[in-house]
């Protein structure tokens, strides 16, 4: 019944950035007429690693998923996933084994939280209508092991037992934690998290870093997007800092969080510089 | 007493046989908020299925009206009608996915027209056939076109059993189908945010040629109820059974399952009083379809979601 990796075989002990790049993005750009929403965009990802995308609202950190989940067509650049170059269509993203959470929570309302898990696994069995209404061996067998898998993803994320209610009537946090169960579903070797604590309370952001923790030492890659600043440096290996579609600095957790340029970005700059600008 | 018990009896039949139709409006509308408007010609379609397969059937058995044909034209008209609304998804409206809405609307009379007149020009020049330009007879099963069953009192037309029993039989695997299988899940999920299912890996199109493929099978079944209840089909049958089904579907709430029915129902016991209990000149079959339609516009106007509430095709 217990699962310690939703990566089968890939169960890591300790925390060790694996060598294997998972994701390449190199000089992505995304134009929307003029406006050019990401700009030469370089961002690499290894197994067993979590990145934080940081910057302003505005900076094009879910635009910058979105290109490489598929559902933008970037208008430069190249990504590349396991060493293969990634196929534009989302789906295609799915089953080459990248999932995502969303900022505003998406999940589908009037179905049940077992059942957001089970749809999750749709793109990993081979059920058509045909074999649905068939209901040969090989369909029960996928629809069982479907079931079980999704039972057990629920308890990986802490919400054992509450599969039977609807997704809309869930709890915030648990919505939240529902949507990674979702992705994982899936069976993703990256998993693309876009502001995983929005609205949370203390109590639940640390049990969500704690979940975090936990799907890394799988194996899996992570990439995550927040503005809880704390979450962010408690959590990534690696930062990068996007301004205006940029990226102004990446390096380590602390080297971002010292980076003056990194702080004038959020907080803007000192007011004898504004003064001066305006002299 | 009775004639009212035996127009209750003919409204829920002719009911039934909307449902079976406005079923197939309401899933695809669910999934694509997409109103096919040739799905009435997919219902005449079915028909003509069913009764090329009594024919081809009959170069062997000599027009056999057995009762275990019908299975078989069944079988014969869902192939058809089903291959018919694939191709139409896939050639006419696929291409038009993210048009504005009117483009696939124009595009669906267009269907309309091309598959009337293709049945009326074609199918009478296949070798064996009839000519198709005007009513054609129907095979009349024996068992389901004999004579009236007695059912307390009231004379039971034999065609009535079928429909109402195709009718509760789709609608109980319908739901089966939505609420109990894989593609049935991915399906709610399409319906209720198409984005995010794509994002989580399901093939919205194939999905949504399943709505058109199960839309296409309850049609045809309806088709075999038109013919067996009426005796004849022809190529105009489903211009105005597709309007009738449409309203049905709008009745209920477009996009939903049971309102499907429950609108189907409706419009046909209220189409079928009206014709038997409306005074003076207002009564009669030649008022029928008026009030059919004044039923739809009050609905629109007092209660715009449908009886039934306008909802996606989750929870069937």
């Amino acid at each position: 019944m217990s699962i310690d990796s939703p990566v089968a075989g890939a169960a890591a002990s300790g925390h060790e950035v694996g060598k294997r790049e998972m994701l390449v993005a190199s000089h992505v750009t995304m134009r929307f007429g003029g406006l050019v929403a990401v700009d030469d965009v370089s961002l690499t990802v290894h197994t067993g690693e979590i990145v934080g995308l940081i910057g302003p609202n505005g900076a094009g950190k879910t635009t910058f998923f979105n290109c490489l989940t598929g559902l933008y067509k970037p208008t430069s650049g190249e990504v590349r996933f396991a060493d293969r170059l990634l196929p534009p269509k989302p789906r295609q993203v799915v089953v080459a084994g990248m999932a995502r959470t969303f900022q505003n929570i998406r999940l589908f309302p009037n179905m049940t939280a077992l059942e957001n898990v089970m749809v999750g696994r749709y793109c990993r069995t081979s059920s058509m209508a045909v074999t649905s209404i068939l209901r040969g061996p090989k369909y029960r067998r996928e629809e069982a092991e479907t079931r079980e898998r999704a039972v057990e993803l629920l308890e990986y994320v802490g919400m054992k037992g509450q599969g039977g209610h609807l997704a809309r009537n869930l709890p915030y946090g648990d919505q939240r934690r529902l949507e990674i169960a979702r992705a994982l579903a899936t069976d993703p070797q990256l998993l693309l998290l876009d502001e995983p604590t929005a609205g949370m309370n203390p109590q639940e952001t640390r049990q969500a870093e704690e979940l975090i923790f936990k799907i890394r030492d799988s194996g899996m890659a992570i990439v995550v997007i927040e503005h809880d600043m704390r979450f962010i440096f408690n959590l990534c290996d690696r930062v990068s800092c996007l301004v205006r579609g940029k990226t102004l600095v990446e390096g380590t957790a602390a080297q971002v969080q010292s980076d003056p340029r990194v702080i004038e970005a959020y907080i803007g700059s000192p007011e004898g510089e504004d003064g001066a600008e305006n002299a | 007493m009775t004639f009212f018990l035996d127009q209750l009896l003919n409204g829920i039949s002719l009911g039934a046989l909307y449902a079976l139709i406005a079923v197939g409006y309401t899933v695809v509308y669910g999934i694509v908020q997409l109103i096919n408007f040739a799905h009435g010609e997919v219902f005449m379609i079915g028909a003509f299925g069913a009764l090329s397969t009594w024919i081809v059937l009959g170069t062997v058995t000599g027009g056999s009206t057995a009762w275990w044909n019908l299975p078989l034209m069944l079988v014969g008209g869902m192939v058809v009608a089903v291959l018919t609304a694939v191709l139409m998804e896939r050639f006419a409206y696929r291409p038009l996915r993210n048009a504005p809405r009117l483009a696939p609307l124009i595009t669906a009379i267009g269907i309309s027209i091309f598959l009337q007149e293709f049945v009326r020009l074609f199918f009478g020049e296949i070798p064996g056939f009839p000519d198709a330009k005007a009513a054609i007879p129907f095979p009349q099963i024996d068992f389901f076109t004999g004579d009236p069953v007695n059912v307390g009192g009231v004379l039971v037309h034999r065609g009535n059993f079928f429909v109402i029993g195709a009718l509760i039989v789709c609608w109980a695997f319908l739901w089966w189908f939505v609420n109990r299988t894989a593609t049935g899940r991915a399906m709610q999920a399409v319906s209720q945010d198409p984005d995010t299912s794509r994002l989580m890996g399901i093939d919205v199109d194939r999905i949504i040629v399943v709505a058109f493929a199960v839309g296409a099978a309850l049609a045809a079944v309806a088709g075999v109820a038109h013919g067996l209840r009426y005796g004849n089909i022809d190529f105009r049958m489903g211009f105005l059974a597709g309007l009738k089904a449409f309203t049905a579907a709008v009745l209920g709430g477009i996009g939903n399952i049971n309102g499907a029915v429950v609108g189907g129902l409706t419009l046909g016991v209220v189409e079928a009083m009206a014709t038997a209990f409306m005074p003076g000149q207002f009564g009669g079959p030649s008022w029928k379809d008026v009030w059919a339609f004044v039923l739809l516009i009050l609905i629109l106007v007092f209660r715009p979601q449908g009886l039934v509430g306008a909802k996606v095709v989750d929870r069937a």
